[in-house]
Formats: C-alpha cells, sequence, structure tokens
C-alpha cells in the first residue's frame, strides 16, 4: 500500500471516543445499520457526506475509551484514508496499524485545517501539508515496524505470510 | 538505577534483555484473555488460515458483555465463541457461568504479580491492582498474539500517584480515581504507566484498589500499578496453586513525574457528561433529577461495593421515579452477596436485578437509556451515546453515591446515611 495520500479533510476536535465512531448499541448490528451513526454525534454531516479517500485531521486523544476495533475499522469502510491527530488513545492507535489504516500524530494539527480543505499527507517521510492554505507541519515518525505493517495492509496480510 | 513495575515486567516478559522506559521491544505474554471478542479474533485467525495457536494453555475466555443474549447477532456471537473454544482447543473456558472478564479473571486465580497479560477490553489494566502489567490490544492484534506468541510494545514511562490522607465515611476509592482525573485530566497517563502508592493506597482493599486500577485506562494508562503486598497475596493464595511473591518497583526506579495526592478533606465525586475528567465534588452539584441508577461494571460491583450501597439502602425505598438496576460483577459476588442478605435488601428496596455481567455499562445489554434521560452509575464511563440514546446524560460516582441518588431521585451526599 502506498503511504502517501490526498484527500479532502474532516476536522474534529478533541477527546473523541470510540464510542462515537461505533455506538455501542449498534455496534454488533449490519454495516447498514451502523453506517449512519459513525461519528453522527459530533457531526451529523460526516457520514452522510463521507467519502473515498477522505481523511480525518484531528485534535488531542482521538480514538481515546473502549478497544473496540470496530472504531477504526468503520472509518476505514466509510473510504477514510488517514487519520491525523495531536494525540490518540493509545488502542486506537494499534488498532489502525493492525488493520492497515494509516495513522499519523503530528502536534497543532488540528488548528491548521478546516473541514473541505485539501491535505497530502506522507505517513513514511511523517510530513502533513494543507495544500489549500499551503502550510507544511513535521508529523511524528512511526517505527520501521509500524510503516511495514501499514505498507502490507495491516496484519492479516502478515499472518497469512 | 532502579526500575520501575513496567520495566521489570517487561524486561522478563521481553526475554531479560535491559530495557528502559521509550524503547520498543518484543514480549511475550503469560496469559492472554478474551471476553465477547473471541468471535470476532476467530473469525480473524479464520481469514488468516490460521488453524492451530501458539499455547492454548495459556488462554482463558468467557462471555460477558451481553449474557443471556439479547439479539440474534450476539446469540451468533456466542454461538462462535463456543466453536473457537472447541477449535482451538481452549480448556480455561467459562462460558457465561462467570461475570465480567475483569472481576472473574483473578478471582479465579489467574492474576500472578509480576507477570505480563493481554486482554480485549480496554479495562484490562484492573488486574495492574495486583502488580500484573496488564493492558488491551485489538481483535487483529489478539490474532496475531495467538499464532505467535508475542507483540511489539513499547516500555511505558511510569507517572506516580502517592496518595495520602484518610479517606471519610463514604468517600471511596471511586472518588479518589475521579478527583484524579478531575485535577490532572483523562490524557495524564496517555501511552504511560501509574503507580498508585502511598500511605492510602497500601491501607486499601484490594477491591477498592482494583477499581482504581480499571479506571486507570480513564486517565490514558497502558497499566495501573499497585504494589504486590500482604494483602494481594492472601487474595490471591486461596485461588492459584503458583507461587505468589511480592512485587513493587525499585526505590530508585526513574519516574516521569510524581503526584502527591491529599485525600483527607475529599468529599464524594461526581463526573458530569459527558467526560471522565468533568468532575465537580458532590457539594458543588444543584439538584439533578435521575432516572435510572446504575450499581455494576467491572468498576465498582465488587461484594464491598455491594454492602456499602446495601448499607445505605437497607430499611429505605427507590424513589418511585427511578429505576435501579444492580449487576454484581461476577457469579462470586452474586454468591457471597446473596449469604450476606445483601440481595434481599436490593429487592425490598425495589432495585432490579440482572446476570452478572457488563450490563447497560457500555450500551449493549439491559438498562439502555431513552432520549432526555439521566443516569448515575458506578462504572466507568459517561460518553455521549454510551449507554443508549445520544440525547441521555450520564453521570459516574462511587457506589455509595447511586445509592443515596436512588433513594433521592436526584444525585445526593451519601454522607448523610
Amino acid at each position: 500500500m502506498g503511504l502517501v495520500m490526498d484527500g479532502r479533510v474532516w476536522v474534529f476536535g478533541d477527546h473523541i471516543n470510540t464510542d462515537l465512531m461505533c455506538p455501542g448499541a449498534y455496534q454488533w448490528g449490519t454495516w447498514e445499520e451502523i453506517r449512519p451513526h459513525v461519528l453522527e454525534a459530533c457531526n451529523p454531516r460526516f457520514p452522510k457526506e463521507v467519502g473515498p479517500g477522505d481523511v480525518i485531521i484531528a485534535g488531542r486523544n482521538f480514538g481515546c475509551g473502549s478497544s473496540r476495533e470496530k472504531a477504526p475499522k468503520n472509518l476505514k469502510h466509510l473510504g477514510i484514508r488517514c487519520v491525523v491527530a495531536e494525540s490518540f488513545g493509545r488502542l486506537f492507535f494499534r488498532n489502525c496499524i493492525a488493520i492497515g489504516l494509516p495513522i499519523l500524530p503530528c502536534g497543532n494539527v488540528a488548528s491548521r485545517f478546516e473541514t473541505g480543505d485539501r491535505a497530502r499527507i506522507d505517513v513514511e517521510q511523517a510530513v502533513v501539508e494543507n495544500c489549500t492554505r499551503g502550510l507544511r507541519l513535521t508529523a511524528e515518525p512511526l517505527s520501521r515496524e509500524m510503516i511495514d505493517t501499514l505498507r502490507e495492509g495491516g496484519i492479516i496480510a502478515l499472518l497469512r505470510k | 538505577m532502579g526500575m520501575t513495575m513496567a520495566e521489570k515486567v517487561l524486561e522478563r516478559a521481553g526475554g531479560k534483555a535491559p530495557v528502559r522506559a521509550g524503547q520498543y521491544i518484543t514480549a511475550k505474554p503469560d496469559l492472554v484473555f478474551m471476553g465477547d471478542g473471541l468471535a470476532d479474533v476467530y473469525t480473524i485467525l479464520q481469514e488468516a488460515n490460521v488453524g492451530s495457536i501458539w499455547d492454548a494453555s495459556k488462554v482463558v475466555s468467557l462471555m460477558d458483555h451481553a449474557v443471556p443474549s439479547p439479539t440474534i447477532g450476539l446469540a451468533e456471537k456466542y454461538k462462535t465463541i463456543r466453536t473457537a473454544v472447541r477449535e482451538l482447543g481452549i480448556a480455561t473456558a467459562y462460558g457465561e457461568r462467570v461475570g465480567i472478564c475483569h472481576q472473574a479473571l483473578p478471582e479465579k486465580g489467574h492474576v500472578i504479580p509480576g507477570e505480563f497479560i493481554l486482554g480485549l477490553d480496554s479495562h484490562s489494566t484492573t488486574h495492574g491492582a495486583f502488580g500484573a502489567a496488564s493492558t488491551a490490544i485489538g481483535y487483529t492484534e489478539m490474532a496475531y498474539v495467538l499464532k505467535t506468541g508475542a507483540l511489539w510494545v513499547r516500555v511505558p514511562e511510569t507517572i506516580k500517584f502517592n496518595i495520602l490522607g484518610e479517606l471519610s465515611p463514604r468517600v471511596m476509592s471511586k472518588d479518589v480515581l475521579l478527583h484524579i482525573a478531575g485535577r490532572y485530566s483523562v490524557e495524564v497517563a496517555q501511552y504511560k504507566a501509574i503507580e498508585f502508592t502511598g500511605p492510602t493506597a497500601r491501607g486499601m482493599s484490594v477491591a477498592g484498589r482494583m477499581t482504581m486500577s480499571n479506571m486507570g485506562v480513564e486517565l490514558g494508562a497502558k497499566f495501573a500499578f499497585f504494589e504486590a503486598d500482604e494483602k494481594t497475596l492472601a487474595f490471591l493464595r486461596q485461588r492459584t496453586q503458583r507461587p505468589v511473591g511480592l512485587f513493587g518497583a525499585d526505590a530508585d526506579a526513574r519516574y516521569e513525574s510524581v503526584h502527591e495526592v491529599d485525600v483527607s478533606a475529599l468529599e464524594p465525586q461526581v463526573s458530569l457528561p459527558h467526560r471522565v475528567d468533568n468532575v465537580a465534588p458532590i457539594s458543588a452539584i444543584g439538584n439533578i433529577k435521575i432516572d435510572q441508577a446504575f450499581l455494576g461494571s467491572c468498576t465498582n460491583a465488587r461484594t464491598e461495593d455491594l454492602e456499602v450501597a446495601a448499607g445505605i439502602l437497607e430499611g429505605r425505598h427507590i424513589h418511585r421515579d427511578v429505576r435501579m438496576l444492580v449487576i454484581p460483577a461476577s457469579w462470586e459476588v452474586y454468591t457471597e452477596a446473596m449469604r450476606k442478605g445483601l440481595m434481599e435488601i436490593f429487592i425490598r428496596a425495589g432495585a432490579l436485578i440482572g446476570t452478572p455481567g457488563c450490563g447497560p455499562c457500555c450500551g449493549t445489554h439491559q438498562g439502555i437509556l431513552a432520549g432526555g434521560e439521566r443516569c448515575i452509575g458506578s462504572h466507568n464511563r459517561n460518553f455521549k451515546g454510551r449507554m443508549g440514546s445520544n440525547d441521555a446524560e450520564v453521570y459516574l460516582a462511587s457506589p455509595a453515591t447511586v445509592a443515596a441518588s436512588a433513594i433521592e431521585g436526584c444525585i445526593a451526599d451519601p454522607r448523610t446515611y
């Protein structure tokens, strides 16, 4: 999987928890049942308008709370290509690498974007650019092992080897 | 230079090469445990064509989040778990006859001080109360661990909370944890380990310590330790044949930060919607009417918690506008509470009793909230929409405060009982 991507941005604030990405009342339902509720409580437009190739830019502690792996999987199924945040809940962070959803920690990133901007993200080089506003930010690099897992598309591909 | 508890455990689990905070290592868990997530893990193993696992004797399985199943989907999931247990040869499988994983694991003697434990549920930090380095991973990573018996781990920095002062009557370890959340925020231990120490921590019961380690994850922590002392060993020795010993940090261990928390003047604390660190003392809470009072979850539904609540409810009635749910954390707790007459007190007071399990805490089982409803609970998260409607409100407090509030119909101070 290529780790350089260009996409339309959805901005979220601080402390977005995994319940918001995967509400308990729907989490064991079908994809059709859960889809309309992914991050609905944060931004009702998001589940309706998100499209393949979009990226999320968020504040601190993104993905805090429950370990539910369906949280990042729901984002991936909606077509989210990459999540950049100022910091992450540790379980969400690990789960993203494990399922092959590129993720990047980047300080002060949330205030540099608005929903609808275009971002270019190079996960391996740890660079985040706001193409709409002409800004370039340096992110915190991932470890070699994380990059390799993401390149494979996640752990399942590694397990099949 | 001395070592923290996290460094000691990970050095051994990583194969004995010296480790320091900040380092990435590959570590081998001493135990993995899975609740309902085994269904998902098994599906992933099948998808990846993995037919056998590294060591089935190190795996514990049980069912806890929604037993007995309320939907066809969950019934299918539990069916898959039974298949997984059989096909993978998992000998230690308790099914739905044990309770919440975090209560059952130490009760059944699976938690050993100094060991490295991996679970699927975020509150796996609970076992830090016994000096174990215990944390959660996701389904896909668990599938990887089941195949390989190893996982990459970053050795965490440790922050220490030195807890001092005597707790007032009706003020519980839950109040201490909520106070710490309110004062230091839900990010204070992000990617880090916690050690709860000091005279008040040492004076806490095993149950009280479990509440704090359990909610360590709400402070962002990877591990949330108490030292394993004589009290820990007294609890574990009746439950396991394996050797258990004292376990703690070195006196000269290096901490990222040390915080002193004096609890001698601490009031009961309440966490308000929709974040755990949105905390206020009970005296600052106005008249907040409630529709539901929940005494349950892996955080606060042990015998000691039920005893405190029953002590307040005995001879009284739950407010007519409130439904109170009591869900013991495990079958052992349920049995003990029956024997002590606590269940009769709850029933006579008008409470609804649920099967040991997670109940409405995570919004999947009985006690889901309607729009506009308010719940006060002894559980661990008050996130928007977690217990049902996005328009419901959840308040977190101790079992004592939950019981007092159930009687009064609004959030109430347990110290008047």
